[in-house]
């Protein structure tokens, strides 16, 4: 069981990885509009 | 730049490319399966030779469903749909190309060595040490080229799906990397640093989370760009896909040890899976309800449109699979699902129906866009719909059935408290006919697959002259010569290159750091651990060479997909099998050999329960011991000479991670085990055996079976 000090840590450096990622994408704006991205993403024609 | 010529810079040969993969290696994929299922409905599929023996095909087809199909389904999804939600081409040619080709032959290499028994022993992470290798490569270079062109994005907002995708590399990385920590002992053998309930938690953390960040995550990504794009309507609630990326990503890597409920591990880490697992039923069903949502007015599109069908199917499916998992974790429930043919059912249930159908939606939608044509027949996709559709309930209501019939059989005890069915082979008579029910299922699925080739065939040869076959070599939209390729790579100038080189160190100074760390200390522990509380109460005797010999012929063979070494803490598996196993069983065991389906009855005490020549019997031919057995023969193991030129260097290995073998006990080991052999060979003889039997595979494989719960001993 020794190697949960390796795997829980690991876990929550994860975890921690993506509350980073989650907090640089709230601060670089990622969050700020919900709405327009779903209706965006459609105005592409790709064929 | 207008919309035309943003759209020219597109690469779209690689995501061609990955398509036209991810259909062939459907087609293995599920040709290994139906023969993988034949071979449980009749012992003769297995053909007598060990390359085609149940285990060793079996892993072929997992890795071929997982790597194969789906590895290249997310990849030409993931290429396609980046490039339009970025409004950029992907960051480098070359790498992409370099992850194509790299991962194709790491497919090729997993078809050659599985079927020569070159395997890991670990589920889904077969593959020897040199292939390991080359996936973290390949795998890395395909997370650099997202990153990168994450970067050069011409769209400020990273939409939904590409956080998916950005998730799906980061863990895929991390467990690949942290299960793969093996010591080499040949060119193509290993032994993990980690042993018995170390390496079933890493194994485990790893193996769930395949399936969550390899057949979830990237396949989340890909529903919520193609359903709307499909449908041509915005996802229902593009807050709650986000809400959904980050729960899912926050409770996943937590629900790893469901798959060891009521085994030795401690019961607070089983309890924690278990928790896990049924918090991960709320965001998954929220995605799930998101998608069909979507659809929410347009079902008489659905009703029109195969593309919308599969895709709508797929979410569906995908909501069953992740209802089924939470239930199957709770413990109670997990005591008559676990080791069953219940869990065939439910992966089955996400890999055909989740996987299997969101791929072939995504390539209905696909092929005629990228070739600029139309579908050839629509209804030929409504046939293959249907009988997909139709062969996956064949599928599953066959292995449920099966699944719960078995366990229910296994488990009975009767009022005086004996086993009901005291004999394992009284339950598997029982659902042999379902196994060919399975099998009927899984053929329609593949008619179904094959009226997909045809389709598509066809839709290709309608593509305008200019758009001709696979590649596209000559298309003039999508033909981008060398000067244009480094161009569009060095094409923002110095400055901008220079603004993303920290990045980019940043990124992998953090996984050189983590590899790096995780080399140094994962061995560390695994061997400290071995002093730990858990094993004070008893004493553990290391193999012998010969046994340690055989052990790895039983990791050749795949013993472990059929048969269990885990007898769990409930009355009828101890009833039936003995006490129930603590930790120190499987002290030094690289890997642990627990195994996840009782196909077979559970080993884990099976040593001294028979005499030698019962087992080399039972080898040669399985129906002389148990007229109703469906197990292969194992006729070569009685011909083939047992190498013993590596078992030095194997035991070194092993003393190396701690298992407490003498410096003589290792530098004698081919004594030692040629002596071991000859004696029991020669006790075989006496006894009426066949003779000359002491330099054969099967003597050492006999004497690890004997081995199995001689072992240990309570201080």
């Amino acid at each position: 069981m020794g190697i949960l000090i390796v795997l829980v840590p690991l876990a929550l450096l994860l975890g921690f990885f993506f509350v980073g990622v989650f907090l640089w994408g709230v601060k670089s704006g990622q969050c700020d509009d919900l709405e327009s991205p779903k209706h965006r993403m459609l105005l592409e024609k790709d064929d | 730049m207008n919309e035309e010529s943003i759209k020219e810079q597109y690469d779209d040969k690689v995501v061609k490319y990955f398509l036209v993969a991810t259909i062939v290696w459907a087609g293995v994929a599920l040709l290994l399966g139906i023969y993988a299922a034949l071979e449980l409905a009749s012992y003769k599929f297995n053909l007598g030779l060990q390359w085609f023996t149940f285990g060793r095909i079996r892993p072929l087809h997992t890795n071929a469903a997982i790597f194969a199909f789906a590895g290249n389904t997310i990849f030409a999804g993931i290429y396609h749909s980046m490039q339009r939600l970025l409004k950029t081409r992907m960051w480098s040619d070359a790498v992409s190309w370099f992850h194509f080709w790299g991962w194709q032959l790491i497919i090729v290499s997993a078809a050659i060595t599985l079927p020569l028994g070159f395997t890991q022993g670990k589920e889904y992470h077969e593959l020897e040490w040199p292939i390991d290798i080359a996936i973290a490569v390949v795998w890395v270079a395909f997370g650099l080229n997202m990153i990168q062109t994450i970067r050069r994005r011409k769209e400020p907002h990273i939409y939904v799906a590409i956080w998916f995708y950005l998730a799906t590399f980061v863990t895929v990385a991390l467990l690949h990397i942290v299960n793969s920590i093996e010591i080499p002992v040949g060119y193509l053998k290993s032994y993990p640093v980690y042993a018995g309930v170390q390496d079933a938690l890493v194994q485990w953390w790893y193996g769930h989370n395949a399936v969550a960040f390899f057949l979830t995550t990237p396949f989340l990504g890909l529903m919520y760009y193609y359903i709307p794009k499909a449908v041509n309507k915005p996802v229902y609630s593009y807050r709650l896909s986000v809400v959904h990326f980050w729960s899912l990503v926050f409770i996943y890597i937590w629900a790893g040890p469901h798959h060891l409920l009521n085994t030795a591990l401690p019961e607070w880490a089983q309890t924690l899976g278990m928790v896990f697992s049924v918090m991960l039923w709320i965001p998954s069903w929220g995605g799930m309800i998101n998608g069909l949502m979507t659809l929410r007015g347009a079902w008489d599109k659905v009703k029109a449109d195969p593309v919308l069908k599969f895709l709508a199917t797929a979410t569906i499916f995908y909501g069953m699979a992740t209802f089924e998992g939470p239930l199957m974790s709770i413990k109670s429930v997990s005591e008559l699902a676990h080791y069953t043919d219940w869990v065939i059912a439910h992966v089955h249930g996400g890999a055909l129906g989740w996987n299997g159908f969101l791929s072939f939606g995504m390539i209905y939608y696909l092929v005629p866009k990228l070739w600029k044509t139309n579908l050839y027949s629509k209804s030929l996709a409504e046939t293959h719909f249907w009988l997909g559709t139709v062969g996956i309930v064949i599928y599953m209501l066959s292995m449920w059935t099966a699944g719960i019939s078995q366990g229910m059989m296994l488990n009975a005890v009767d009022a005086s408290g004996h086993l009901v069915y005291p004999d394992f082979v009284q339950t598997v008579t029982r659902i042999v006919p379902l196994y060919w029910v399975r099998a009927f299922g899984g053929v329609m699925y593949f008619i179904g697959y094959l009226l997909l080739v045809y389709n598509v065939i066809k839709t290709i040869k309608l593509a305008p002259k200019a758009a001709p076959a696979v590649a596209g070599s000559s298309n003039p939209v999508l033909n981008v010569s060398v000067g244009d390729l480094v161009k569009s790579s060095h094409g923002e100038g110095p400055h901008r290159v220079l603004e993303g080189m920290p990045i980019i160190l940043t990124v992998l100074a953090v996984v050189a750091v983590l590899v790096g760390s995780v080399i140094e200390i994962v061995p560390m522990i695994a061997a400290t651990d071995q002093s730990s509380v858990e094993y004070a109460n008893f004493k553990v005797k290391p193999l012998t060479s010969l046994q340690l010999a055989g052990r790895d012929l039983y990791i050749r063979e795949g013993c472990y997909l059929c048969h269990s070494q885990m007898i769990r803490t409930m009355v009828s598996d101890v009833l039936r099998y003995g006490p129930a196993n603590e930790m120190a069983d499987s002290r030094y065991d690289h890997p642990f050999q627990w195994g996840s389906k009782r196909t077979g009855p559970d080993l884990a005490r099976v040593g001294g329960k028979y005499p030698d020549l019962w087992h080399f019997r039972h080898m040669l031919n399985p129906r002389d011991i148990v007229t109703q057995s469906i197990m292969p023969e194992y006729k070569w193991l009685l011909e083939q000479k047992l190498d013993l030129s590596s078992i030095e260097r194997r035991m070194s290995a092993l003393q190396g991670l701690g298992v407490p073998y003498t410096d003589l006990e290792v530098s004698g080991s081919v004594e030692d085990a040629k002596k071991e052999a000859a004696a029991l060979a020669a006790a075989v003889e006496k006894d009426g055996g066949p003779q000359g039997m002491a330099d054969k595979e099967i003597t050492a494989l006999v004497a690890y079976l004997q081995s199995l719960g001689k072992q240990t001993e309570k201080k």
